[in-house]
């Protein structure tokens, strides 16, 4: 990996942290009283921010996450509260290091003067809180104290401290103690040796061959553990040995532990590979916890705890080690849950295919052509495989739209404040999927109906208490699926939109002439108009009249459309339909004339014939009697002013589409098809009714009714009749 | 759907000159050409798919090889009659740059003739009246043999933005505005 990828990783990897570190905030901004695990994981982000950034020497990341990590440490050990003052502070905290990733990291320039006031005043508010003098320059980051600089210089007094005690059988193995005790001295310098005695008998009970004696050694050397450990190798079974390393080393240690590869998750292996714990003590432990174990019959006493009750390793060693092995765990579960891939990538292989379901529908064409019953069922065991590939690509790029609703808690938070309204947001089905390019795009027109919302629908607290609602608002982000698009509810408990007011507005403006009667509906829907705003004040959120037809025209760049429901006093709900993908979706295809269309196949309900009498009565009525119920029809032959005479029968293709049930009149029914959906280019951009194309097995070209487009252009030419 | 001539690379001496080389071919008997800059490739004339509800000059959409491509009536784009389809008509695939982004287009000619060199000084400024066109079309008259061959500006005759509008169509508006209706 270069390092230009490694740091795209660290900025995508951050990027995630703090969006963590958000969600962290903001519950504890609701319910203060969180337990040490919702904590920890933010000072972990904080910690693992600053880790990174100091791999790349990024030091205005350092230092300044560095001041927020010791303020976290604090609430961590609980020596600071968490109250909303500290959260919003730490709210300010984390924009400014999100600011200083995307500017230091990406393009690695240095933040402009206004925001470098910014981040000294979060700083200075920082140490305040930390009790230190605001011009401390920040502590020395993980990059200015590598392992080895620690572990290589050597102080007075820095010693290694060797205990050991023989067996009582070691002389009598042909083991001299001494020995040892002289070889050691050949790897460094004994600084101080104490004889343990504590062990001799009374001179009576003495066994001249038996040893009693154990020593304590302060050894001064520059070998590292495994080394002083062989020195006893001949031994080591007949003795008792710890070797605690010098203090010094601990840092380096702790160090080492932080940086491990993550190959490993047990604690064990850890240790040795930091180089604190040599296999041998390892295996000794083991045994010993398995002998606990079988006397015990009781829990298994973890390894870390039983090796600080040994003595082979300080407590703070495995404390890091135990921090470390977690992390690696939820490395490892977050590993085998997810891998990164390039969205390109998956682009590339969304097209890929696309053009092979259009290969496959050549290739079945033909074989039906070429009546071989064997190549035949051939093709269709590909199409059907070809089918599930289609469906399970198009997964790939399936997201939910949770994590878009998510990022409104903050907006929620932060507007409502702004406008001192005290407004909650509910989320619901924020497991529903849909394609990543779709959920991208909605982000800015979902902002812009929240704010909406937020700002002209929510009235503020002593108007909701009068009219008896509760004081605090409610807005509600809500998605499901439904025939095949996914719908999106913003909603707000407001006042509603009102309609004398619009329709006052509307007149003004000349989009609606004074006699015209409108529905409830028609009237609602005057405020996404271009240029059309009610609020009597234009605040810096919304009110400008620019926005409404701006998010209409976004959401219809995405083949969706968006409706607004709306009760005086009661709220208003916003409501966006978009397709699930706009790469590929099944068809349902059907010819008019010579030409082929397709209609996407879950907005057919049923196919019926168009019966000879309601074919003669076509001129003078465009609705049949669908099983007693009044169904409205498009005949695409008049609709596309197609000349050639119609065939001996004519079909009605009943679409459903929002509630709304419409007949297509067509000449052919062909049956369902995978459409792979082939934009049409900019020169058709003001065509309605036509929402793109596709390429049938026989290489043409067919066309993809927009369903939508094609019933509002029919209620539009008749409502301009009745004028 | 054979391609009959596939542009190759340009020759370097033409970069950096004054484009010289043009396609020229026949339209209701008149000869036009195109910089054979701008010139993808020219194909058959087929399977072309009409797209209802757009004017004239749209003749629809043809299938390049995966893509989906629209196809402009050259002739109704001059206010004239539509193309009449013979043996030899041709679409020859045309990339039009707009600011944002490149369109490929194609037109309907009644046949192509050949690729001409007309030297810069062989290039006379267009008429300002007489040629029957929009003279903004017309980026030059290019005199070969003693006849002169009309030089079409490309960027101008395939404007997207001009081809997408839709408004001298009857029958179909953009979203339907109430107030349009009220008028209709």
């Amino acid at each position: 990996m270069s390092m230009d990828q490694a740091l795209q990783t660290y900025i995508e990897e951050g990027r995630s942290l703090l969006e963590e570190m958000e969600d962290i905030l903001l519950q504890l901004e609701n319910e203060p009283l969180q337990d040490d695990d919702t904590v920890n994981a933010l000072f972990r982000a904080a910690h693992t921010i600053k880790g990174s950034a100091g791999l790349f020497g990024l030091d205005a990341i350092v230092s300044f996450t560095h001041v927020v990590e010791n303020v976290l440490d604090k609430l961590r050990d609980g020596e600071l509260a968490v109250n909303g003052d500290l959260v919003e502070l730490l709210l300010k905290c984390r924009d400014h290091i999100a600011l200083l990733i995307s500017v230091v990291a990406e393009s690695g320039e240095l933040l402009d003067a206004e925001q470098e006031r910014t981040g000294e005043a979060l700083l200075a508010a920082l140490r305040g809180l930390l009790g230190v003098a605001p011009m401390e320059p920040a502590s020395p980051t993980v990059r200015d104290t590598p392992v080895e600089a620690s572990g290589g210089g050597m102080m007075e007094g820095d010693c290694w401290n060797i205990s050991l005690k023989f067996g009582r059988d070691v002389l009598r193995n042909g083991m001299d103690p001494l020995s040892f005790i002289r070889y050691l001295s050949t790897i460094g310098d004994i600084v101080s040796l104490a004889t343990d005695d504590s062990e001799l008998p009374d001179l009576a009970q003495l066994d001249p061959e038996s040893c009693y004696l154990g020593f304590m050694i302060e050894f001064k050397s520059e070998a590292d553990k495994k080394t002083i450990e062989d020195v006893f190798e001949f031994v080591r079974e007949d003795c008792t040995l710890r070797i605690l390393p010098p203090p010094s080393h601990l840092a380096a240690y702790i160090e080492r532990i932080e940086h491990a590869s993550g190959n490993t998750d047990m604690i064990g292996q850890l240790l040795i590979e930091a180089g604190i714990l040599t296999s041998h003590e390892l295996e000794e432990t083991l045994a010993a916890q398995e002998k606990l174990v079988a006397q015990e019959s009781g829990a298994r006493v973890p390894v870390g705890e039983l090796l600080v009750k040994e003595g082979v390793v300080q407590k703070e060693v495995v404390d890091v080690a135990l921090e470390k092995q977690r992390q690696i765990r939820d490395h490892k579960a977050q590993e085998a849950k997810f891998i990164r891939v390039n969205a390109e990538k998956l682009d590339e292989l969304i097209n890929l295919v696309g053009e092979l379901v259009i290969a496959g529908a050549s290739a079945s064409l033909l074989a039906k052509r070429s009546g071989d019953l064997v190549m035949h069922e051939a093709t269709s065991v590909m199409s059907r495989l070809v089918e599930e590939i289609r469906d399970g690509a198009l997964k790939l790029r399936m997201v939910e739209i949770g994590e878009t609703f998510n990022r409104f808690q903050r907006v929620v938070r932060d507007v409502s404040k702004e406008l001192g309204k005290d407004i909650g947001l509910e989320i619901s089905g924020a497991e529903t999927e849909l394609d990543k390019t779709v959920v991208e795009k909605i982000g800015d027109p979902l902002m812009h109906l929240v704010r909406n919302s937020m700002d002209h629908g929510i009235e503020p607290g002593e108007v909701r208490t009068a009219t008896g609602k509760p004081a605090r608002g409610t807005l509600r982000l809500n998605a499901y699926h439904d025939s095949g698009s996914i719908v999106i509810e913003v909603a707000d408990d407001g006042g509603g939109l009102k309609k004398e007011r619009i329709l006052k507005k509307a007149i003004e403006r000349g989009i609606v002439s004074p006699g015209q009667t409108l529905s409830d509906h028609e009237i609602f829907n005057l405020i996404f108009e271009a240029g059309f705003s009610t609020a009597d004040q234009v605040t810096n959120l919304s009110g400008r009249g620019v926005g409404m037809d701006v998010v209409r025209r976004n959401i219809q760049a995405l083949r969706g459309t968006v409706d607004i429901d709306s009760e005086e006093g009661l709220g208003t709900t916003v409501r966006i339909r978009l397709p699930l993908t706009l790469a590929i979706i099944d068809g349902f295809l059907v010819g008019v004339g010579k030409s082929a269309f397709v209609v996407p196949l879950d907005m057919v309900l049923e196919c019926v014939e168009l019966s000879e009498a309601d074919r003669k009565a076509a001129d003078m009525r465009n609705y049949v009697n669908l099983r007693g119920e009044v169904l409205p029809f498009i005949r695409l032959r008049d609709q596309f002013e197609v000349n050639e005479p119609a065939g001996k029968r004519e079909n009605i293709v009943v679409v459903q589409y929002g509630g709304l049930k419409a007949g297509f009149v067509v000449d052919e029914l062909m049956g369902e098809f995978q459409t792979v959906i082939k934009p049409l280019g900019s020169i058709f951009r003001q065509l309605k009714g036509i929402s793109g194309s596709t390429i049938l097995g026989t290489g043409e070209v067919a066309l993809i009714l927009d369903v939508p487009a094609l019933v509002q252009l029919s209620v539009a030419s008749e409502s301009s009749m009745a004028e | 759907m054979g391609a009959l001539v596939k542009k190759e690379a340009q020759p370097e001496r033409n970069e950096g000159q004054d484009q010289q080389q043009y396609l020229t071919f026949m339209l209701g008997g008149e000869i036009f050409a195109i910089g054979i800059l701008a010139i993808k490739e020219i194909i058959e004339y087929g399977n072309l798919t009409e797209v209802p509800m757009m004017p004239d000059y749209i003749r629809g959409v043809i299938n390049l090889r995966g893509s989906v491509v629209p196809v402009v009536d050259l002739s109704a784009r001059f206010g004239r009659p539509g193309t009449e389809l013979t043996r030899r008509t041709c679409i020859v695939i045309i990339e039009v740059a707009t600011e944002e982004e490149k369109q490929v287009v194609g037109v309907v000619v009644d046949a192509v003739n050949e690729v001409l060199e007309i030297p810069a000084e062989q290039i006379e400024p267009p008429p300002s009246f007489g040629a029957r066109i929009r003279t903004d079309f017309i980026c030059g008259m290019g005199k070969v043999g003693g006849r002169f061959v009309i030089l079409l500006n490309v960027s101008r005759v395939l404007s997207v933005d001009e081809l997408a509008m839709l408004d001298q169509v009857a029958g179909v508006q953009d979203t339907p505005r109430l107030v349009d209706q009220a008028a209709a």
